[in-house]
């Protein structure tokens, strides 16, 4: 069913070759118009474009990718004239100027786009292609057109990535340095509107804003570097550019820009939830682990309040049933919190009922229990908060309280003696 | 109470700054000496952010106008550092708290030019006047705001300058912190530089500025603080006798009166 022998046709790989260099140039510049919060900018410019293209299209009559691009290029540009003229001139904020230059433009687009194919031109056909891209039908002449603006485009952000990233985090700076300001965001606004006009040739007018933003929104989770945030969108644009494009040849009538965009979500999806620091999974776990500690400490704490209310303290002997007096424990969860400490070398199994705390378990307990005294004296006698409201604070306050705080803790409390608190 | 110095290091003249049609300056004149700590001072919305960019020419002024060093901003601008808000900027930005202070040396490279070896020496030995170089390589949003605060002032330090405006340096710091920058801005004076302080906390400001600067909307008093900080022009300054001043400011607002006729 697949035939795979079909990517080493030259005409494919030039199709290939076109996607990935207008995914890579897109996801270049779009790092920049994700960091300066412009994502929505570059969806409006997607849509902006239609128009040009139609209307280089009706002027010249052909659809040679030189008449086109500088007809998209000028209305992708004037809708970002447009949203800022909006915004700045009256009361209308940013997102309802977005979406007022989008529709109005995308509308007279897809109007002329009917004009056009009710009016019997030559060679007419294909041009709704820009929709959704068109990336089959690439001509290596195409390939050769886009490949040089995405050169350009990707040079232009290195000769000026210092002024760029300046003028992304601290425009007011960058001013006070003298930077042309107002230049460098034209020159930007610029890249960005070639970016997308290139970018359209592979995803299409609908799917553009996603080749632009996706990959630096994806790559924002992998690090905290601008270079390394660059190279890692430009690695996730480059790997969907070439399974998308590859993938609608070897399963025939897909369509290529949606399964770029396809794996450019997933991509996206699976950087979300296993992302390191911010991952939904490394989330959940270290949730998981809070809860696990607290479950631990707690027990150590009522065994160790146990030991001090018995007349033989080191050597005393607990039923489960003795902590659940003293602490409301559901019993699946103090079985398994009991069964992690005994692993763990904090208490002993005595008999079928009977359980104690090991040295080492003593220890622990006594620590949480100062703690949780500590952090009372604290909130009573330093913050002056009610004694009867204390409690509950140092029972999760407790579990988080470090060596050197609770050092600092003793130091301005004068190092009181603390008797644990029996209940 | 406003003093003016002969050959003053800055010189602000008629100032005039408009937001919208909506007067925020009005026809402010004074003039600053060098090697001080000066306050600016005065109430919430008073205008002390705007005089601050407006004389760093980051707002459009609408008449007057700014000396610093006795010329113009573009002439001298490698001589004057400014440090905006800390709440300015997104500190969620990719760049760890060396990259921003090597933002400071920008000013001084070219076109296409990254910064050299020299830069970051420069920048780490900023971090390390504002105890900050054990976090050279933590990102920024990882920073507490006293930290990122410190951050931007190694900025400013990395710009070598003879002038520093800063906007609420002291915004949302700690006690120690605000002390640390303290000491370093006094140890700065004393090396003949001058700095601009926006500010908030009354009570410090004896502490901290030879001289002050009291505003709002216009300039109630500049001069050296023991002459300034009396009852009766704080009471100007932050009394509520401006009340025909800001009825007329929402007036020319609503009726869309440009601030000059012509």
């Amino acid at each position: 069913m697949f035939n795979y022998s079909i990517l080493f046709n030259p005409n494919v790989m030039y199709v290939v070759l076109g996607c990935l260099l207008m995914s890579v140039s897109a996801s270049t510049v779009g790092t920049f118009t994700f960091l300066r919060k412009k994502s929505l900018i570059g969806d409006a410019v997607a849509h902006a474009i239609l128009p040009g293209i139609c209307l280089a299209f009706i002027l010249n009559g052909t659809k040679n990718p030189l008449y086109l691009i500088p007809g998209a290029f000028l209305t992708g540009w004037l809708s970002i004239l447009l949203v800022d003229a909006i915004t700045h001139h009256s009361k209308i904020k940013q997102d309802a100027a977005i979406s007022i230059v989008l529709s109005v433009f995308f509308g007279t687009g897809i109007w002329l786009l009917t004009v056009i194919q009710h009016s019997g031109m030559d060679n007419q056909s294909g041009l709704d292609a820009f929709l959704f891209g068109k990336a089959a039908a690439l001509t290596s002449f195409d390939v050769w057109v886009f490949g040089i603006v995405a050169l350009l485009l990707i040079a232009a952000i290195w000769a000026f990535y210092k002024e760029f990233q300046l003028l992304s985090f601290d425009k007011d700076f960058a001013q006070s340095i003298g930077y042309k300001t107002q230049l460098l965001e034209l020159l930007l606004s610029g890249l960005t509107v070639l970016a997308i006009v290139t970018g359209i040739q592979a995803v299409g007018v609908v799917l553009m804003a996603s080749l632009l933003i996706a990959p630096a929104a994806t790559a924002r989770f992998w690090t905290d570097k601008l270079h390394v945030m660059i190279f890692i969108a430009i690695l996730i644009s480059s790997v969907s550019a070439i399974i998308g494009a590859s993938v609608s040849y070897i399963a025939p009538s897909m369509p290529t820009g949606p399964w770029i965009v396809m794996v450019l979500s997933l991509c996206a999806v699976l950087t979300f939830i296993f992302a390191p620091h911010k991952g939904i999974v490394v989330k959940w776990l270290k949730q998981r682990r809070n809860q696990q500690q607290m479950l631990e400490e707690n027990i150590l704490k009522t065994f160790y309040y146990l030991t001090q209310t018995t007349p033989d303290s080191d050597k005393a002997y607990f039923k489960l049933t003795d902590i659940q007096k003293q602490r409301s424990l559901r019993e699946s969860e103090l079985n398994k919190g009991i069964e992690a400490l005994i692993s763990e070398g904090y208490i002993e199994k005595q008999n079928d009922q009977y359980y104690t705390l090991t040295k080492e378990g003593l220890h622990q307990g006594k620590r949480v229990a100062h703690l949780h005294r500590l952090w009372e004296l604290y909130l009573t006698e330093y913050l002056r908060i009610a004694p009867d409201h204390v409690h509950d604070d140092a029972e999760t306050i407790e579990h988080v309280l470090t060596p050197e705080l609770q050092e600092r803790l003793e130091i301005i409390l004068g190092n009181p003696e603390i008797k644990p608190e029996v209940k | 109470m406003i003093q003016q110095v002969e050959q003053p290091l800055i010189e602000i003249h008629d100032l005039t700054v408009t937001y919208h049609r909506k007067p925020v300056l009005w026809g402010i004149d004074f003039t600053l000496p060098k090697g001080i700590i000066a306050g600016i001072m005065g109430p919430n919305g008073a205008g002390k952010s705007t005089l601050i960019k407006a004389m760093m020419g980051l707002v459009p002024v609408g008449s007057g106008y700014v000396k610093l060093f006795g010329e113009d901003l573009k002439e001298v601008r490698a001589k004057v550092s400014y440090v905006p808000q800390k709440e300015s900027v997104d500190w969620d930005f990719p760049a760890s708290a060396l990259d921003v202070v090597l933002m400071g040396r920008y000013g001084k490279l070219k076109w296409f030019q990254r910064p050299r070896k020299a830069d970051r020496d420069v920048a780490m030995d900023c971090l390390k006047k504002v105890g900050m170089e054990a976090f050279a390589n933590r990102q920024i949003s990882q920073l507490s705001g006293g930290q990122q605060q410190r951050v931007f002032i190694a900025r400013s330090l990395a710009q070598d300058a003879d002038l520093y405006l800063m906007d609420e340096p002291f915004a949302g710091v700690d006690i120690a912190t605000e002390t640390a920058i303290v000491e370093l801005l006094k140890e700065m004076t004393s090396e003949g530089k001058t700095v601009v302080v926006v500010h908030h906390d009354l009570q410090s400001a004896e502490n901290y500025f030879d001289w002050l600067v009291l505003m709002n909307l216009r300039l109630v008093a500049s001069g050296p603080i023991k002459e300034v900080m009396t009852k009766e022009l704080l009471q100007e300054t932050y009394g509520g006798k401006l009340n025909i001043l800001t009825t007329v400011t929402d007036l020319l607002n609503k009726q869309d009166f440009p601030i000059r006729e012509k």
